[in-house]
């Protein structure tokens, strides 16, 4: 039944990533002149029969709901395109990227749990207390802060002042580390280099922050409210009865509940990881996704630009897919 | 004829008397519950005297936002050693006055905050109202469209279409509504939905009152509470974003002074003058702080009901 549930869940997000596709390639066409046009702003002269050739190649010379069925069908296959700038496939230079943006992603999904998972049982259990109080007023002022200038401030302290962590990239190119995966933290422990995990980790840690710190203020908060909900719930109540001790009541018998709702916060959140991303690479000079999209920009790469647009947005879809059927096995109350 | 219409505007009329007075009655029971919240009370205030720097800006600044002086290039804020109370906040590397720009920079901020949040109101409630009201095809295609665009995360949305539009202060406005009306029209829709069902709509359909005239002078003042709390709260987070948006250069250009772009600006200077990236980023979580802290504030006074998260 379950099941069922799941498969009918992942049907519904099909006609959403085609309204996503349809929604990128309308933004697409609103942009004055074509590719072509694009492409020859980059490149020498060439004569009106060769420009023509190439329309007619991209099938820019047919009408546009017939263009709108070629790229819904490469879409479809994978393909998102040709970067006429960088004269490579979208595909390929997005799938290049991705291990420093996905390994960036963990670390600040990781550095938020971390912090916001014991802040907020402990708010709930010691509700209005100053240890409350401060923490609920810390996560208020994470929720408020722009991620790109706490970047700049953390940059100014722990590199600028105390010289304890790198200002930019991904890891110090001295420790000779050979790239498998493209995740340097996983590379660094295939290979058994010490000194590169060291570094990779020293990298990491600034963006991660960062990118992590406005999501842990979200979860610490929901986590918190819900944690306070289910401690006044009756089984609770039971389980203190039953005497099982205040530490297995709570990290058995509440968080475990408490987590259902947090779950779904957690997901929403991938939208923020995701936009915090392009701004977060900016600061750090991170060599993944978001910088690639950002330098498109500035480049003109019209292709680049939606291929990408797209993988965010899939993904972000995708998050959501997964919470979803998450959910459902916590919950078995609740059907989809 | 000519009698009924007088009839009838004589009860509108009354009717708007009664109105007002009901809201002069709401505001002043709302100022005396702000007064027993402290903290929300001390955003407020915080926000007005934004706005008020923000329209006085050329008065109360002795320096030009714009041109600067290169001989104070750099000029450290007034507590450094070399700091003069000339540039209380220093001065950037144009020799430009930090507080000078800070302050101008207010009206960029407050401008894109006010427009984007006032059209996505507009737009969203009218939409979800109608939507709510009428349901049918015009909310299904709605529902759809907006459904389709909560897809994409906000600011992925906006970023993708200010590379398609270019940078510059209207494409902000649009690139912050064409997503930002989603939320006022979910709410919208909802509230109507759960209105429209009330005993006084019923009484307003029975005494003879069109649909247009029962959405906009029945339901929709009932609504308007939570529609202020929501715009309050989306506010903030549409002057962070701007502010964002700036920061990568797609937002408002230089040298207008946007607090987004100073940051962006004092990034290269870090080492040797910190403080050209520092306060403008301190003016912009001042001021969404206090946004934010006011329209929780205002949640738990007027609508303990709705929770965004």
């Amino acid at each position: 039944m379950r099941f069922t549930k799941i498969i009918e869940r992942i049907l519904v997000t099909l006609p959403i990533m085609l309204g996503v596709g349809i929604i990128v390639f309308l933004f697409m066409r609103l942009t004055p002149g074509d590719p072509v046009d694009i492409m020859m702003g980059q490149g020498g002269a060439v004569s009106q029969g060769e420009m023509a050739q190439l329309r007619h190649e991209f099938h820019l010379d047919e009408p546009i709901w017939s263009q709108l069925g070629y790229f819904l069908a490469d879409l479809a296959h994978g393909d998102l395109g040709f970067s006429y700038v960088q004269k490579r496939p979208v595909t390929e230079l997005i799938a290049e990227r991705l291990p420093a943006t996905v390994e960036l992603a963990a670390g600040a999904l990781l550095f938020a749990l971390i912090v916001a998972v014991p802040i907020g049982i402990i708010s709930a259990v010691r509700q209005n207390t100053a240890v409350d109080r401060a923490s609920m007023a810390g996560a208020f002022v994470g929720i408020s802060m722009p991620v790109f200038w706490l970047g700049i401030v953390l940059i100014l302290l722990f590199s600028v002042r105390l010289h304890w962590l790198p200002v930019s990239g991904r890891v110090d190119y001295d420790v000779g580390l050979a790239e498998r995966t493209g995740f340097y933290v996983l590379d660094s422990l295939l290979a058994g280099n010490m000194p590169a995990l060291i570094s990779s980790l020293k990298h990491l840690a600034l963006p991660s922050i960062t990118l992590g710190l406005g999501v842990a203020a979200i979860v610490a908060r929901v986590l918190r409210s819900s944690m306070i909900e289910v401690l006044r719930a009756d089984y609770v109540t039971l389980a203190r009865a039953k005497g099982a001790s205040e530490p297995l009541v709570i990290l058995k018998h509440a968080l475990r509940n408490a987590l259902i709702p947090t779950i779904t916060v957690v997901g929403l959140q991938v939208g923020v990881l995701l936009g915090g991303n392009m701004i977060v690479e900016a600061v750090f000079s991170w060599p993944g996704l978001g910088r690639l999209v950002v330098n498109a920009i500035f480049a003109r790469d019209f292709p680049l630009i939606q291929g990408a647009v797209m993988v965010y947005a899939l993904t972000f879809v995708m998050a959501n897919l997964l919470v979803d059927i998450l959910y459902t096995y916590l919950n078995p109350k609740i059907t989809l | 004829m000519e009698q009924a219409a007088q009839i009838t505007f004589q009860t509108w009329r009354y009717g708007w008397h009664i109105r007002l007075r009901l809201w002069g009655r709401n505001l002043r029971d709302f100022l005396a519950q702000l007064r027993r919240h402290p903290l929300p009370f001390l955003a407020g205030l915080i926000v007005i005297a934004y706005i008020l720097a923000a329209l006085l800006a050329p008065a109360i600044t002795a320096h030009s936002p714009i041109k600067g002086n290169l001989r104070a290039r750099f000029a450290p804020p007034a507590w450094e050693e070399g700091g003069s109370l000339t540039f209380p906040l220093g001065a950037d590397d144009q020799g430009r006055d930090l507080l000078t720009r800070i302050i101008f920079g207010a009206r960029v901020s407050l401008a894109v905050g006010l427009w984007s949040v006032g059209i996505s109101v507009v737009v969203g409630t009218a939409l979800g109202a109608l939507a709510g009201y009428y349901r049918g095809h015009l909310d299904r295609y709605l529902s759809r469209f907006a459904d389709l665009l909560m897809a994409f995360p906000f600011l992925i949305f906006a970023i993708g279409v200010m590379a398609f539009l270019g940078p510059g202060f209207t494409n902000l406005i649009l690139a912050l509504t064409f997503k930002g009306w989603v939320e006022f029209f979910r709410l919208a829709r909802g509230e109507m939905m759960a209105e429209k069902a009330k005993e006084y709509v019923e009484a307003a359909r029975v005494a003879g009152q069109h649909d247009l005239g029962i959405i906009v002078s029945e339901i929709l003042p009932n609504i308007t509470q939570s529609v202020f709390v929501l715009g309050t709260l989306r506010m903030g987070f549409f002057i962070v974003t701007e502010a964002s948006l700036s920061f990568l250069g797609l937002g408002i250009q230089p040298p207008t002074p946007a607090w987004g772009s100073m940051v962006a600006a004092g990034r290269d200077y870090l080492l040797t003058a910190w403080w050209v990236s520092t306060f403008p980023g301190v003016a912009i979580l001042l001021l969404v702080l206090a946004i934010n802290v006011f329209g929780e504030g205002l949640r738990d006074i007027l609508d303990p009901r709705l929770k965004i998260e």
